[in-house]
């Protein structure tokens, strides 16, 4: 009897932390959101800068995640930042002028790429490329106070 | 002069001696292999001795360091109006560090020294020679299942109590405190990563689970049988694995969160 006791104590103590484990998992993590990088189509985009862009930023199209940054190199021929993104399977209908920026989510958020559509009717596929005109680059906070800096100094002459 | 250098010779011997004997000690708790279900039937009083009995310590302290992770974050994000990412910073803390850290901490005080002084008082009362007499291997017998208890115990409990304080936060965050429930729980899940944050997180607690338990169990086998000794050995059983536990989680989290790779 003790020993059945004993090993209904240690299955509940299990049962516990499974339970912790999937709210960790579910609630915490929100596992759900995450893209298994396979199943989906990879394009690159090139852009004059970056600004605080990570690999594993997500890439939007009207708020919504549609895929995930890889990989992030700098190509020395044009001098631009060449990011490599991977976009799901299900999203194959985004047309070959799209044009991409980088936006920041919030005031001091993270960066993430932005995808505006455009109204060609040829579809981005496996190894497409976003040209350099066709992409903003970030917005560099500290650019954009010089700029109203300067605006302003020359308001006063 | 040259006696200061011998005492520094003899301490560096008396270090790798030492670091051998353990590691040879664990190796033989290890090879020990698992016998089906004879091992089984030893591992569940273990199990319940090492892991049910330091729940109701894990819940309770887990319970109230999210509730004070909630009220410490919460008067400081209200001053830069930043109050929404409450959630973000108690999982972050909690997943990332306090979890693994503290739970070990705890694991040390609560089941570390009771295996530690079990173990101990089995030596002072010649019950392992009793058992090498019998022809029962004591490692395998006693130390092998107090090892996996532990290694096993350890992240389950982290997990509680990670769980356990998160709960905490929410409730003095959400309802006692009025952020908005919403982006309490979005905050949390668009900045918390299931590999890189919880996986890590678990893997943090699985090696703190392999010291503190490596640690109480050697301490136990080795200590001089005398009640003085049991006592000592108790003592530096959770100072050890305290010390072990804190050094490592630098290490983990340079290799982890260092930004290295």
């Amino acid at each position: 009897m003790q020993k059945r006791t004993t090993e209904i104590a240690v299955g509940f103590f299990f049962l516990l932390g499974i339970l912790a484990f999937a709210m960790l998992a579910m609630q915490v993590s929100g596992i759900s959101k995450i893209y298994t990088l396979k199943e989906g189509y990879k394009i690159t985009a090139d852009f004059e800068n970056i600004g605080g862009l990570k690999p594993r930023a997500r890439v939007t199209i009207a708020g919504v995640a549609v895929g995930r940054v890889v990989a992030i190199n700098y190509d020395p021929k044009d001098y631009v930042a060449r990011v490599s993104i991977v976009i799901d399977n299900k999203v194959n209908n985004i047309p070959d002028d799209t044009s991409a920026s980088i936006l920041t989510s919030g005031l001091l958020g993270d960066n993430y790429i932005g995808l505006s559509p455009g109204f060609s009717e040829q579809f981005y596929k496996e190894g497409s490329h976003i040209p350099v005109e066709n992409t903003s680059k970030a917005v560099v906070l500290e650019e954009l106070v010089s700029k109203f800096l300067s605006s302003q100094a020359s308001g006063l002459k | 002069m040259l006696s200061a250098i011998q005492s520094l010779g003899r301490s560096g011997i008396e270090f790798c001696d030492n670091a051998g004997k353990t590691t040879l000690f664990l190796m033989h708790a290890l090879i020990a292999r698992p016998q089906g279900l004879k091992s089984f039937r030893l591992l569940v009083p273990q199990l319940y001795m090492v892991g049910v009995l330091s729940m109701i310590i894990i819940i309770v302290s887990g319970l109230f360091i999210g509730m004070v992770l909630g009220l410490q974050g919460y008067t400081i994000l209200v001053k830069f109006g930043a109050e929404q990412a409450l959630g973000q910073l108690i999982a972050l803390s909690m997943v990332r560090e306090l979890g693994p850290v503290v739970g070990a901490l705890l694991f040390a005080g609560r089941a570390g020294s009771a295996i530690t002084a079990e173990i101990g008082l089995m030596k002072v009362t010649e019950q392992l020679s009793s058992m090498e007499m019998l022809g029962v291997d004591p490692l395998r017998r006693v130390i092998a299942p107090r090892f996996w208890a532990g290694q096993i115990s350890l992240p389950v409990l982290t997990l509680i109590f990670t769980a356990v304080a998160i709960y905490g936060g929410y409730v003095v965050g959400v309802q006692w405190l009025g952020v908005d429930e919403g982006s309490f729980w979005a905050n949390m899940r668009n900045s918390v990563d299931f590999r890189e944050d919880i996986v890590n997180g678990i893997i943090k607690s699985l090696v703190f689970g392999t010291l503190v338990t490596w640690i109480a169990v050697y301490q136990g086998y080795t200590c001089p049988p005398t009640a003085e000794g049991i006592g000592k050995a108790t003592t530096r059983t959770v100072v050890f694995s305290s010390l072990a536990t804190l050094g490592m989680d630098f290490i983990l989290t340079a290799i982890m969160f260092g930004g290295f790779n």
